[in-house]
Formats: structure tokens, C-alpha cells, sequence
């Protein structure tokens, strides 16, 4: 861009929630001029199936596509592909690109997402160690794991757990590396966490747990091992899945509180006026967290709270309340997650792990406020009922799997 | 060829020209309908692409899985015409199938 440029409505990110923002103003009505900065070159795509079924090739680009080029044009949403916001004056709203381009605006809607987390040890810059965020770094990675064999992951997220059961499919060698006591520890339960580490070994992927890589190896630039304070392990690549930075900088530097992300009231709006954010950057305080502040990392947080802005900026604000839900395929997994399990007390199990379908149901003072399910999308369905109703049935109902969850329910619900 | 009959949120009646061996979903997105969210990307894990079918060819679909059918249990509005879009793939023996899209959840 080399003009100055104004639009009544410019949205800084072109992912799940930029691309929902653009959606859904248009979708109530909305007249006036929207722009959308995007640091990648491609147009608004799904993520989710970087890591499955595009990395898989069962899915090509197009197909992840949010909506089709065409829309945007004939919706009237001008997309600045390939530029990335770099600072923010929010006194003469204005947005200031890398290029030295600057953008006016009537109201900021920042969704400019995370970036992976890279990491930060000893080899950390050779040939061969991929992250998965976007298309560009999958492309990458699959360019130069066609000739690899044995493959390091690094992170026992969910990132890193659908990359482990793609490489694994696709044939490679893998070892899964998590440095605290169990997979998924930040996000599931202890039951999760040991059903998807022997999951994942039943398929042939080393899962090791309590274990630090403190240095990748390599010569020539290219990694060959990665090393613990203990042991070397031979490797061709290297997949880091350790979680993401939200993009806030430009925020924080112009003035908004920020702090684990971009805060936000019920209604998306960040401390600042006239500036809004949603998605994996924003944090709102959650009623399905007992109204603590966090962030969310999922397509249907990035979603819901883009709709929310939308209509904040359309003048008739409705509050974000949207139960947060999610899900994970791994294999021939399904994990669907409905609710907020942090800081659960009790982690009860429905059902036989070993069958691989049952589900687990997060207790905080025996009220229901999370369930993980595993091939069980009727509990997934039902359950929801008993997070939003926030109920608490009985211990020996709940672990009953021959009793339908629906029939915990009140009558009335 | 297959020509599907679509009524959107506001009642209007439009065909399209869908190309086969692509979910109904993804035609109907690909078409303009931005009612249909599909959060989740056609994988059967959510409720947001909610249709009703309807039409003689309808009988042909084939029939839903135990999945999309407990999935179904979660959109209000559900009937005994709901499918979710992105479980229906289309081929020409479909033509005519006639889709209206659900209220929003």
C-alpha cells in the first residue's frame, strides 16, 4: 500500500476471527467500509486441518478456504494480504504498517491471533525443526519430511498430538517429547492425558513424558538428534508444538491493558476506544470460569467472539456468553470438549477407556463444568445441558454409562 | 449437472449449480451462504451447518450415521428433514434436491 487509507471498520488479522468479524457485519446489515490486514499471503483459511487432513492430503488448500475469493468482493471487504500491522495510534486512529503504510479508522477490531512459540535452546535455528500455524509452515514441513524417517515432536499439546498421529499415518517414525508429567496438562484432565499417551503408543508413537530437550543437534545446519539431560535421540526432523504468543505488542504499546492477551469487557472492547479485539489474542473474563480473565485458543471462541463485536459496533451489543466447545481428531480419535475444565477438583470417568469410547466429566464442587469425550458424541451432546445448567448430579449416575446423560437433566430443561 | 434448490434464513428461493464429489456444505458455502457456519470444518463434530432436505430425491441420500444423528440432538429446530450439510455428498443423481437452511441455534 502506498496511500493513506480509511475504513470505517478495519480489522488487524485475517484468520478464523478477522474473517468472522468482516461475515458477520455484513451479515447485520453493515454499510460501511471494512479492511482486513492479514500478515499471511493467503486468503481467510480454516487452521484446524493444518494438521490433519491438509497435512494428511486428504483435503487440498482451496477446500480450507473460509469463504471463497469471490465473497470478499462481493461483499465488499478489502483484503491487504502479506502486510502486517505494526504499531497504533489510537488518538488519531490509525493503524501503521511494516511498509510505512498508515490506515485510518472508524473502529479496530485487533484478531491478529498468536504466533507459535518457538523454541529457544541451543541449535534452536538449524534445518529441519518445523512449527505448525500456518499453510506456509506446513507446506515446509511436508516438503522436507517427504525424505524423513524418524521425526521428534516436541510438545504434548494438542498441536503436537495431531502432527504425531499424521507423521505417524504417514508412515514416520515418531517420538512425542512433553516436559511435564502427562500429555495435555494444561488443557484435560489426568484421564485424558494417560488414555491419549497409551492411545497414541497402541499406534506405534513413542510417548515420552517428564522429559526436557535442552539442545538440538546438527551439522551441516540440519538437525540429527535432540538431546535431554539424559539421553540423545537420533532424528531427521523436528515438530515443535509448544504453544503460541498471542499478538498483542501493537496493542500494548498503544495504550490497551494487556496481559496474557488483549483485555476485554462482555462486549469485546479492549480499554481503549473505538478499538475492539477478538479470538486467540483477546482476553474476556469467562462465566464458564467462574468469571476468571483468560484466554481461549479454539475456532468457536475466535467465532462467537467475533460475532460479538459485530454486533458491539452495530450499536446493539449483545454480551459474550457462548459455552466454549472444541475439538481434537486424532487417528481414529474424536475428542470433543464442551465447558471449561480449569480448575476442576474431581475428574470422573464414564464408561471404559479401554474400549475408546467414554468420556471424562470435570467436577468443581461437584457441579458439572467441563466434559472430554472420545468417540462418544452422545455424551458430548447431552452433556452440554449439565454445563450450562451448571448441575450436580449424583457421583453413581454420572459414572453409569448405561444411563443417558439427558436423563440427569431437571424436567423442565 | 445437479441443480439444488435453496431457500436461505430470509425465505428466498435460488438454484445452484453444484459440482459434484463436494459436500453440500462446502456448496453452499462456496455459493454465498454465509448462514452456514460449518465451525468445524466439515469433520461431523459440530451443529453449525444445520439444513432440512426435502424433494423426491431426498429418499436417495445416503443415510445418516449414528454420529451426525446424535449431533443432530443438538440443533434446536431439528425435524425429521435435518441433515448436516457437510455429511451429504453431492453427486448428479441428486439433482432437484430441494435445501432450506435452518434457523440459527
Amino acid at each position: 500500500m502506498s496511500k493513506s487509507d480509511h475504513f470505517d471498520v478495519l480489522i488487524i488479522g485475517a484468520g478464523h476471527a478477522g474473517a468472522q468479524t468482516a461475515i458477520a457485519l455484513r451479515q447485520q446489515k453493515f454499510e460501511g467500509t471494512i479492511g482486513i490486514v492479514g500478515d499471511e499471503t493467503e486468503h481467510p483459511y480454516e487452521r484446524p486441518p493444518l494438521s490433519k487432513d491438509y497435512f494428511l492430503g486428504e483435503k487440498t488448500f482451496d477446500r480450507l478456504l473460509i469463504r471463497p475469493e469471490s465473497f470478499w468482493r462481493e461483499r465488499k471487504v478489502s483484503l491487504m494480504l502479506g502486510h502486517r500491522a505494526v504499531s497504533l495510534d489510537a488518538d488519531a486512529r490509525t493503524i501503521f504498517l511494516q511498509d510505512g503504510a498508515k490506515i485510518g479508522y472508524g473502529d479496530l477490531v485487533w484478531a491478529a491471533g498468536g504466533r507459535a512459540r518457538r523454541l529457544s535452546c541451543p541449535g534452536f535455528d538449524l534445518g529441519g525443526i518445523h512449527y505448525v500455524r500456518t499453510r506456509a509452515d506446513v507446506d515446509a514441513l511436508l516438503e522436507d519430511a517427504e525424505a524423513a524417517t524418524r521425526v521428534a515432536v516436541i510438545g504434548g499439546g494438542y498441536i503436537g498430538l495431531e502432527a504425531a498421529a499424521s507423521l505417524s499415518k504417514l508412515g514416520k517414525a515418531v517420538t512425542l517429547f512433553e516436559t511435564a508429567d502427562r500429555l495435555l496438562a494444561r488443557v484435560a484432565g489426568a484421564p485424558i492425558s494417560h488414555f491419549y499417551a497409551d492411545a497414541h503408543r497402541r499406534r506405534g508413537v513413542a510417548v515420552l513424558t517428564s522429559i526436557n530437550i535442552v539442545e538440538v543437534l546438527g551439522e551441516q545446519d540440519r538437525v540429527f538428534a535432540v538431546r535431554s539431560d539424559h539421553h540423545t535421540f537420533p532424528c531427521d526432523l523436528v515438530i515443535v508444538g509448544i504453544g503460541i504468543i498471542p499478538e498483542s505488542e501493537v496493542l500494548a504499546k498503544g495504550g490497551a491493558k494487556v496481559e496474557n492477551g488483549v483485555w476485554v469487557d462482555a462486549h469485546g472492547a479492549t480499554s481503549l476506544p473505538h478499538v475492539y479485539a477478538a479470538g486467540d489474542c483477546a482476553a474476556g473474563e469467562s462465566q464458564f470460569a467462574d468469571g476468571a480473565r483468560l484466554r481461549i485458543e479454539s475456532v468457536q471462541n475466535a467465532n462467537d467472539t467475533a460475532t460479538s463485536v459485530a454486533s458491539s459496533i452495530m450499536g446493539a451489543p449483545r454480551p459474550y456468553a457462548a459455552t466454549p466447545w472444541f475439538w481434537s481428531n486424532q487417528f481414529d480419535l474424536k475428542l470433543q470438549t464442551v465447558g471449561l475444565c480449569t480448575g476442576h477438583d474431581e475428574a470422573v470417568v464414564r464408561g471404559d477407556p479401554e474400549t475408546e469410547s467414554f468420556s471424562v466429566i470435570y467436577l468443581k464442587q461437584g457441579r458439572v463444568i467441563a466434559l472430554d469425550c472420545v468417540n462418544n458424541v452422545k455424551d458430548y451432546v447431552q452433556g452440554r445441558k449439565l454445563v450450562e445448567l451448571g448441575l450436580s448430579p449424583a457421583l453413581s449416575a454420572i459414572v453409569d454409562s448405561d444411563i443417558p446423560l439427558k436423563n440427569l437433566l431437571p424436567p423442565t430443561a | 449437472m445437479t441443480i439444488l434448490h435453496v431457500t436461505n434464513r430470509d425465505g428466498d428461493i435460488r438454484e445452484i449449480d453444484a459440482p459434484d464429489g463436494r459436500s453440500l456444505m462446502e456448496t453452499l458455502r462456496n455459493a454465498g451462504y454465509d448462514e452456514i457456519e460449518a465451525l468445524c470444518g466439515g469433520s461431523c463434530a459440530c451443529a453449525t451447518c444445520h439444513v432440512y432436505v426435502d424433494g423426491e430425491v431426498a429418499s436417495r441420500l445416503q443415510p445418516m450415521s449414528e454420529d451426525e444423528n446424535d449431533l443432530l440432538d443438538a440443533a434446536e429446530d431439528r425435524n425429521e428433514r435435518s441433515r448436516l450439510s457437510c455429511q451429504i455428498k453431492l453427486s448428479a443423481g441428486l439433482s432437484g434436491l430441494k435445501i432450506t437452511i435452518a434457523p440459527e441455534s
